[in-house]
C-alpha cells in the first residue's frame, strides 16, 4: 500500500494558539479520507497544510514520500475544491476549468480538450461559456471540482464543499462524489463538519478536537467503538455517563458511552437504572424519550412503528431503563 | 417610504442648485461674446484660447504632471494596498496614517515642506518636483482604492490559482490584476484629476514652470484677458469632470453589491 | 503564457513572505516615510532657528522666539481670524449639508440618489481655482449676483448688511460675508457626503422602531438620527475645518485685507525669507488639527469616514 499523504507530529501555532497541535496520520493512495470535526478543531488548518497554504510550525509532511515543507501550492500534485467554489468571476465556467491547464503551458487545442471533458465528467458539458455569476450553487460547486480535477491531481482536497447546498442536494452530491471517487481512483481528503456525510461517504474518518485527532477509523467502527467521549459524543449522539452515575450504574467512576437506540425498557439487559420521564419528542420514525437519572438526561430513542404511540410512557413516570453490556463501550479518561 | 415634506425637497434642491451656480456661471460664460450688455453666442474664444501658446503650454504641463504624477501613485499605491490589506504587524497604523497625510494635512504644509527640502539639497524646482508633489497626495486615492478591492476579494481566489498551478507572478496577472481593474483605473481617474487642478502645494513646487491652475491664477490679475480665461477655465472643469463621472460609474456598481448585501 | 523564468523568484517571495512585504514596502516607506515626513520635521525643526531681522538671514542658533511671536498681537490676531471663519464655516456646512444629506438618503428614489451623487461630486472635485475664479465674477459689481440684488429691488438691504461690523466691508467682493460664502461653498461637498454615508449606515428599521415606541418624528430625530449621525458631521468638519485653515488663495481674491495663517506662511517663506516664522505659523493649524482629531476621535467620528 502506498502512502499517499503523512503527517509526522505536525503542529501549526498563530501565536499561543495551537490550530494543529501534534498529530500524525497516514493517508493510504486512493482512500476516501475524511477529517470531521466541530469549526476550530484544525481540520480545515489541517487541509490548507496539504494543499501548501499553510506551512506546519513543526513536524513534517510527506506527500507521495516527498517531504514538502518548502514545496509552494503551484509545485504540489494536489488539488482543492473550496468551501466558496472560488471561481474566478471575470472568467467564464470554460476559462476556469481550463486554467490549470494554461497556467502550465499546456497546449491550447489540448487545454480545451481537456477542460470540456472535465466539465463533462460533471455534467455540465452545455455551460462552459457561463459565467461563474449565471450558475445555481450546485453547479458552482461542479465546476470547483472539475477545475481541480482538470490537472490530474493524485490527491483531491474537498473543503466542505457541500456546505453551501441544500440537503437533497447535498444527498445527492455525496453520491456523486462517491461514485467519481470509485472511477477516478485517487485519493480523496474530505473536511467536512456533518457526522452524517463523513459516515455515509468515508474508507475512514480523522475525528479533530482542539487541534488533536481524537481517533481514526472505519465508520462503523467509529460509532460502535468510540475510544473518547467526545468521538461518542460528536459522532451520532450518545448517552456519555460518568463519574457519580457510573457508579451508581455499574459501580465504576470510568466514563462509558450507551447509544439511545440501545436502551430498552421492556426490562431486557443486564443493566437497569431507575429514572423519572422529563420530555418526549416526537421525530416521525422515531420518538426520543428523555429521562431524567438523578440529575443527570440520558435519551433514548423508540420505534414509532414498533412501539404504537399508546406504548409510550408519560412525561412524569417513573421509567426504568435497561441496556445489554455488549453495547456499553468504555471511554477512555479525559 | 413616505413622500418628503416639501421644505426638505426645497432645501435640498436650492443646495444642489448653490454647488452648480458658479459652474453655471463659468459654463455660461464661456460661450458668450460681448461686453457685458449684448450677449450673443460664440465660440470665438475658443479659437483665439487654443491659439494661444501659454494656453497650450499650460494644458500640455498640466497633463503632462498628472499622467506621470498618476502612473508613480499607482505603482506605490497598488504596492502599499497589497502589502497592508492582509497583514496585520507593528507600524501599520502608522504606515496608513503617513499615507493619509499629504491630503489630511492643508496643501500649504505639504508645499512649504517640500520646497524647503528641495531648497536644502539645492533641488531647482521644475517639471520633476511638480511630479513628485503630486504623487505624494494621488497614492492614498489609488490606495483607498485598492484596499477596498482588495478587501472585497475573497483570498481563496489567490489560493485556487496558485493550487492550480499558478506562481505569485502568474497569479497576479491573471486573477488579481483583473480583479483589481475597475478599482486601479476609478483610482488613477481620481487621482488624474485630483493632480491636474491642485494649485496649493503646486505654487510651492512648480518653479517657473506654469501649470494650468497656475495660469488661471495668473490670469486672474488680467481682468481684461476675462473671455480667454473664461474658455481656459471652462475647459478645466471638463478635463477634470469626466474623469469624475467615469470613475463614479466605475465603482458604482461593486458598491450596489455591497450595499445591498447590508 | 506563463512566467517560467521567474519560477525561482516566484519561490523565494513565497517561501519568504516578510522578504515579499519589506520588497512591497520599501519604495512607499522610502517616499512617504523618508522623503515626506522628512521634509514635514525638517520644515518643523527651521521653526526653531533664528532669523535676523537686520541681515534677513537664518541662522541655526537654536530659539523659541518664533513661537513666542506667535502670541504677539498681529499675529495672534491672523490666528484668531483664521481660526474664526474655519469655524463659522464649518457651522454652515454642517447645517447646509444636512438637509441635503438628508433628503438624498431617506426620501430621494434611487435614481434621483445618483443625480444628487454624481450632483455632490462634481462641484466637490471641479477645479478650485476655476470655482474660485467663478466666484470673483458672481461676487463683483457688474457680476450677476448685484444684477439680481438690484432687480428685485434689494440694493438698501444689502447696503444694510455690508455696513454691520466684522461680516460687512464695501462691496461683498471684499467683505467678510463674500469670502464666507466662497469658503461655505468650496467645502460644503465635504460635508455632504460623509454625514450621507453616516445616514446611509443607520438602518431604517431603527427609526421605525422608535416611532413605533411611540417617540413623534421630532423625537425620534433627536434621539435616534442625529446621535447616529453626529460622526459624520464630525469627519465632514474635518475636512472643512482643515481646508480652512490652510488656505492662502480665497483670502487673497475675496474679502477684505487682514492676513490668514495661510497667506502670512506664504508671505513668510517667499518675500520676507523667514522660513522659521513660517515654520513656526505651520504648527498652528496643525496643532488646531490635532487638537480637533482627538476631540472628533473620542466622538468616534474615524468609523463614519
Amino acid at each position: 500500500m502506498t502512502i499517499a499523504v503523512e503527517f509526522s507530529s505536525v503542529s501549526r501555532h498563530y501565536g499561543s494558539v495551537k490550530a494543529v497541535d501534534s498529530v500524525s496520520i497516514a493517508i493510504a493512495e486512493g482512500e476516501f479520507f475524511s477529517m470531521l470535526g466541530p469549526s476550530g478543531s484544525g481540520k480545515t488548518t489541517c487541509l490548507r497544510l496539504i494543499a501548501g497554504f499553510e506551512q506546519p510550525t513543526s513536524g513534517s509532511i510527506k506527500i507521495f514520500g516527498k517531504e514538502v515543507a518548502n514545496t509552494p501550492p503551484y509545485e504540489r500534485e494536489v488539488n482543492t475544491v473550496f468551501q466558496d467554489y472560488a471561481l474566478f468571476p471575470h472568467m467564464n465556467v470554460l476559462e476556469n476549468v481550463a486554467y490549470g491547464l494554461r497556467v502550465k503551458d499546456v497546449a491550447n487545442i489540448e487545454c480545451m480538450k481537456r477542460a470540456e471533458d472535465a466539465l463533462a465528467l460533471v455534467a455540465l458539458a452545455e455551460y462552459g461559456q457561463r459565467k461563474p455569476s449565471e450558475l445555481s450553487g450546485g453547479q458552482r460547486q461542479r465546476v470547483a471540482l472539475a477545475r481541480a480535477l482538470v490537472n490530474r491531481p493524485r490527491v483531491l482536497l474537498l473543503d466542505e464543499p457541500l456546505g453551501a447546498l441544500d440537503l437533497k442536494l447535498r444527498e445527492k452530491m455525496q453520491m456523486e462524489l462517491k461514485t467519481l471517487h470509485k472511477k477516478l481512483g485517487i485519493t480523496f481528503i474530505y473536511v467536512t463538519h456533518d457526522q452524517g456525510e463523513a459516515l455515509a461517504m468515508s474508507d475512514r474518518v480523522a475525528v479533530f478536537n482542539r487541534g488533536r485527532i481524537e481517533q481514526v477509523d472505519t465508520p462503523r467502527n467509529l460509532y460502535t467503538q468510540p475510544k473518547t467521549s467526545f468521538v461518542a459524543d460528536f459522532v451520532g449522539t450518545a448517552n456519555v455517563v460518568s463519574g457519580d452515575l457510573a457508579q451508581l450504574i455499574v459501580g465504576d467512576r470510568q466514563p462509558f458511552s450507551i447509544r439511545p437506540e440501545h436502551i430498552r425498557m421492556d426490562g431486557t439487559g443486564e443493566v437497569s437504572v431507575n429514572g423519572v420521564v422529563a420530555d418526549i419528542q416526537y421525530h416521525g420514525a422515531t420518538s426520543k424519550i428523555e429521562v431524567d437519572v438523578s440529575g443527570q438526561s440520558i435519551a433514548m430513542v423508540v420505534s414509532n412503528t414498533e412501539q404504537p404511540d399508546a406504548q409510550l410512557p408519560e412525561i412524569g413516570k417513573n421509567l426504568s431503563l435497561c441496556w445489554s453490556k455488549t453495547h456499553m463501550v468504555m471511554l477512555e479518561t479525559a | 417610504m413616505s413622500k418628503s415634506p416639501f421644505w426638505l425637497k426645497t432645501l435640498a434642491y436650492g443646495g444642489l442648485a448653490f454647488l452648480h451656480f458658479p459652474i453655471a456661471v463659468i459654463l455660461i460664460n464661456a460661450f458668450l461674446a460681448g461686453d457685458g450688455e449684448k450677449a450673443t453666442f460664440t465660440l470665438r474664444w475658443f479659437h483665439e484660447a487654443l491659439a494661444r501658446d501659454d494656453v497650450i503650454t499650460a494644458i500640455a504641463l498640466s497633463l503632462k504632471v498628472a499622467s506621470v504624477a498618476t502612473l508613480l501613485a499607482l505603482i506605490m499605491g497598488v504596492m502599499a494596498a497589497a502589502a497592508l490589506y492582509r497583514r496585520n504587524f507593528f507600524g501599520k497604523e502608522a504606515i496608513t496614517t503617513m499615507l493619509i497625510l499629504p491630503i489630511a494635512l492643508p496643501g500649504i504644509i505639504t508645499g512649504i515642506s517640500l520646497l524647503s527640502a528641495m531648497s536644502m539639497l539645492a533641488i531647482t524646482p521644475g517639471f520633476w518636483t511638480i511630479v513628485v508633489s503630486h504623487a505624494t497626495f494621488c497614492v492614498v486615492m489609488i490606495y483607498n482604492n485598492v484596499v477596498a478591492r482588495f478587501r472585497r476579494m475573497p483570498h481563496s481566489l489567490v489560493e485556487a490559482s496558485m493550487d492550480l498551478g499558478a506562481d505569485g507572478f502568474t497569479t497576479f496577472r491573471h486573477v488579481i490584476l483583473p480583479q483589481l481593474a475597475t478599482a486601479l483605473l476609478a483610482g488613477a481617474l481620481l487621482a488624474f484629476a485630483l493632480s491636474f487642478d491642485e494649485l496649493i502645494v503646486t505654487i510651492f513646487t512648480a518653479g517657473h514652470e506654469i501649470t494650468l491652475p497656475i495660469w488661471l491664477l495668473n490670469q486672474l490679475a488680467r481682468p481684461r484677458d476675462a473671455a480667454i480665461t473664461n474658455v481656459v477655465a471652462m475647459m478645466v472643469m471638463l478635463i477634470t469632470a469626466l474623469p469624475i463621472i467615469a470613475a463614479y460609474y466605475l465603482t458604482r456598481g461593486t458598491e450596489t453589491v455591497e450595499g445591498s448585501s447590508r | 503564457m506563463s512566467t517560467l523564468a521567474l519560477r525561482p523568484l516566484a519561490n523565494t517571495l513565497y517561501r519568504n513572505n516578510n522578504l515579499f512585504l519589506f520588497l512591497l514596502l520599501t519604495p512607499p516607506l522610502l517616499w512617504f516615510g523618508v522623503a515626506y515626513l522628512g521634509s514635514l520635521f525638517a520644515l518643523l525643526w527651521q521653526s526653531f532657528y533664528t532669523f535676523d531681522s537686520f541681515s534677513m538671514s537664518v541662522s541655526p542658533e537654536f530659539t523659541l522666539e518664533n513661537y513666542r511671536s506667535l502670541f504677539d498681537a498681529t499675529n495672534l490676531d491672523i490666528i484668531l481670524r483664521t481660526l474664526g471663519m474655519a469655524i463659522s464655516v464649518t457651522l454652515a456646512c454642517a447645517a447646509i449639508a444636512f438637509p441635503i444629506a438628508y433628503y438624498m438618503t431617506r426620501y430621494a428614489t434611487p435614481r434621483e440618489r445618483g443625480c444628487f451623487y454624481v450632483g455632490v461630486m462634481l462641484p466637490m472635485w471641479a477645479s478650485y481655482i476655476v470655482k474660485a475664479y467663478a466666484w470673483t465674477v458672481i461676487l463683483s459689481q457688474q457680476g450677476i449676483l448685484y444684477w439680481f440684488i438690484n432687480h428685485l429691488g434689494l440694493t438698501n438691504g444689502l447696503n444694510q448688511v455690508l455696513q454691520l461690523p466684522i461680516i460687512g466691508g464695501n462691496t461683498l467682493a471684499t467683505s467678510n460675508l463674500g469670502r464666507f460664502i466662497v469658503f461655505t461653498y468650496l467645502w460644503l461637498p465635504f460635508m455632504i457626503l460623509p454625514i450621507q454615508a453616516a445616514l446611509e449606515r443607520v438602518p431604517s428599521n431603527l427609526l421605525q422602531a422608535s416611532s413605533d415606541l411611540g417617540a413623534r418624528p421630532g423625537q425620534t430625530f433627536r434621539k435616534i438620527l442625529f446621535p447616529l449621525v453626529f460622526p459624520g458631521v464630525i469627519a465632514g468638519s474635518i475636512f472643512t475645518f482643515s481646508l480652512t485653515l490652510g488656505d492662502y488663495i480665497i483670502p487673497q481674491l475675496i474679502g477684505p485685507s487682514g492676513l490668514y495663517i495661510g497667506n502670512m506662511v506664504y508671505t513668510m517663506q517667499g518675500s520676507v525669507g523667514n522660513m522659521p516664522l513660517a515654520a513656526a505659523f505651520t504648527v498652528v493649524p496643525i496643532v488646531l488639527i490635532a487638537i480637533y482629531l482627538k476631540m472628533a476621535k473620542r466622538a468616534g467620528a474615524f468609523d463614519a469616514l
